[in-house]
């Protein structure tokens, strides 16, 4: 069983996935930041390779992205970086990113790579159903990575269920159409997912997008077996201190 | 690697917008449905005979379609060959970019939008973008790289007297492809009320087809101008500038499945193939995706997307449209390049010898005549995509190094 679904089978409610960049705040902190994140409470890590035009990206991650190309990130020194993750992190590690530069590095060896340092499943927004069920997707599951697909409000059911099925580990519900780190109108957000509780899809649902803190973190939960956070945790990362305190101050915050 | 098309017919891309391995639509999830009714409608619209007739009133009555095909009589004898000329200088707003605003911004009535946004680079089809807006009415916001903004001021400002609102995008480079970036992310935010009109034959299928198509009314007039000029309807050669691609595809359209028609795709060199200050995206770039399409992108070996140089702002663009990546990689086209001193010396050449001042882009066209080996019986095709009010800023600058 995958370590997603293991997680899945042990804790149903309020997981936590939280985003960071790799190769942010600093090329060699990738890391220390994941340890950090594993520590204090999170229980899935969503690794975010940097791209030069991440298109479903708000201000915030674009610029940490930016600062982590400056540093000198790049897949290849990621997978250095993560060679060894597994004698530390034991939780489940998700990567996220988009299709070019993986393309370049090329997209069997990069599920190849990603399986062999303990990826457990992989987070491509511009890869679309049609592309991975022609293209792409075979390379995925050959290598036993899991894929998560991202669902919106306007998605149509019948394609929602498409999704659902094709999806492993769990599926990322988009709270609403917009880019990363926008706020949000939580009282729709609920009448969202509970459409989506009461369809009893495969996978568990994870809501992403405008999740910043305690308030808006229990708001989802309530409705869906937990959230991930990205924009707001790398907020209080670019504020600089040390990485450990600032994260562990920061989910202090949003789980107690 | 087919997979998805074995194309014959270089006017159809596969029902997925596949050009051979090129063109798809590699968008987030979000963009799911303004794409999808986008796909499943536009072809339907664009058929409709209520709207062919409503696009067609409009170029020849607001645009000043057909545009004028004229032998260049001195240029053709100074190369050897004959030469004419597509006058889309003379279209309303200065530039093709208007054929493909006119068609969209009727389709967006026909969706029910109530909104416009675009990106622009030099500001021609921000320009035209805005000019369509003001003649239906609708709210516009073109979004714009801060450099770019800097740059061509007048275009800003002509945008801005149309009542558009211009957003300088700060974000990555701060050029042409932030500004697609911006408006991808804006059309993202609020999707349900806005259509995104795309100035070249780039972004998600549909847009290369949709925008291709409307451009297509180049070729279309072509081919009868010259049957009454010539006698045949075909050239033996069709030559255009390439930033996107829009004025080529128009261009080539209706000559792609002839065989017999050569077709020259002119990209931006700037300083030089090789110097590192270039945009000539088919000889410096792989294969990749940008703006939601498979095509051909200049980008780092680690897959970061570049930022080009051209003097030409148009032709700025780190890819190139998947029908253009497409002619290449098949060979149907015939792709060259032209540096920024070449493009100068010809649009001063071109001014001088025919009295026509070209834009900076267009230029870039004309610079490889003396390079093509022309039979004096060939029939040469140029597109001239626009007309040089807006470079003058550049050409006063040559102008001022030569003395
Ligand atoms: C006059 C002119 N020609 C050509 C271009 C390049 O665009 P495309 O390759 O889409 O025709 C532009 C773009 O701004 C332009 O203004």
């Amino acid at each position: 069983m995958s370590r997603l679904s293991e997680l899945f089978k042990q804790q149903s409610q309020r997981v936590l996935n939280v985003y960071c960049t790799a190769g942010f705040p600093l090329l060699n902190s990738t890391l220390e930041v994941m340890e950090s994140l594993q520590q204090n409470g999170a229980n899935i890590i969503e690794l975010g390779m940097p791209y030069s035009d991440p298109l479903a990206d708000g201000e915030v991650i674009q610029s940490s992205g930016n600062i982590a190309l400056a540093n000198g990130m790049t897949i290849e020194t990621l997978f250095e970086q993560l060679a060894h993750m597994r004698k530390t992190i034991h939780i489940p590690v998700v990567l996220m990113g988009y299709m070019n530069p993986i393309l370049q590095y090329g997209f069997e060896q990069f599920c190849k790579k990603a399986k062999e340092v303990g990826v457990d499943g992989l987070i491509l927004p511009d890869l679309p159903l049609y592309e991975f069920e022609h293209l792409y997707g075979t390379s995925i599951q050959q290598n036993g990575l899991d894929f998560v697909f991202l669902v919106t409000p306007e998605t149509p059911e019948e394609r929602l269920r498409k999704l659902d099925s094709l999806s492993t580990g769990f599926l990322y519900a988009v709270s609403s159409s917009a880019t990363t780190g926008k706020d949000k109108d939580f009282s729709k957000v609920a009448i969202y997912l509970q459409k989506l509780q009461a369809m009893h899809l495969k996978n568990p649902v994870l809501v992403g997008f405008g999740i910043k803190d305690k308030e808006t973190f229990d708001a989802v939960s309530a409705y869906s077996n937990g959230a991930i956070i990205g924009s707001a945790y790398i907020q209080a990362l670019s504020k600089g201190g040390s990485i450990e305190l600032v994260t562990s101050q920061f989910l202090k915050g949003v789980l107690n | 690697m087919h997979l998805f098309n074995e194309l014959t017919n270089y006017q159809a891309p596969s029902k997925e917008g596949y050009y051979g391995e090129f063109g798809g639509a590699y968008i987030p999830e979000m963009l799911y449905g303004n794409v999808e009714t986008l796909k499943t409608q536009y072809l339907q619209i664009m058929e409709d005979p209520a709207f062919k007739e409503e696009v067609a009133a409009l170029l020849k009555d607001y645009v000043g379609r057909p545009t004028p095909l004229f032998y260049a009589e001195r240029l053709s004898k100074e190369i050897g060959t004959n030469i004419y000329l597509k006058r889309e200088d003379l279209c309303h707003t200065g530039a093709h970019k208007i054929n493909n605003t006119i068609g969209q911004i009727i389709l967006a009535q026909r969706l029910g939008k109530k909104k416009i946004i675009a990106e622009t680079g030099a500001g021609q089809h921000g320009v035209a973008t805005a000019t369509v807006c003001a003649l239906k009415g609708m709210e516009c916001v073109v979004y714009m790289g801060e450099k770019d903004i800097e740059r061509q001021a007048p275009n800003v400002a002509r945008m801005k007297m149309l009542g558009a609102t211009v957003v300088p995008a700060a974000s990555g480079s701060k050029t042409l492809k932030d500004a697609t970036n911006e408006a991808i992310r804006a059309w993202i935010n609020e999707p349900d009320e806005t259509h995104y009109i795309i100035g070249s034959v780039v972004g998600p299928h549909p847009y290369p087809d949709m925008v291709a198509r409307f451009q297509s009314v180049i070729s279309e007039e072509t081919r009868k101008q010259l049957k009454e000029k010539t006698g045949s309807e075909l050239p033996t050669h069709v030559i255009a500038c390439v930033g996107g691609g829009s004025n080529a595809a128009g261009a080539f359209y209706h000559f792609l499945n002839e065989p017999t028609v050569e077709l020259v795709a002119v990209e931006a060199a700037g300083h030089g193939v090789n110097s590192g200050m270039s945009a000539a995206t088919t000889q410096l770039g792989t294969t990749g995706i940008l703006h939601g399409s498979k095509s051909i992108v200049m980008q780092t070996k680690d897959g970061q997307v570049v930022e080009p140089h051209s003097i030409s702002a148009g032709l700025d663009y780190p890819g190139i449209g998947p029908l253009h990546a497409f002619l290449y990689e098949s060979k149907r086209g015939t792709f060259m390049s032209a540096t920024d001193e070449e493009a100068l010396d010809w649009a001063f050449h071109i001014s001088e010898i025919e009295g026509i001042i070209p834009a900076l882009e267009t230029a870039h066209a004309f610079s490889v005549l003396p390079k093509i080996n022309f039979k004096p019986t060939d029939v040469v095709v140029v597109c001239l995509s626009g007309r040089g009010d807006k470079d003058l800023a550049t050409y006063m600058q040559a102008m001022d190094l030569k003395k």
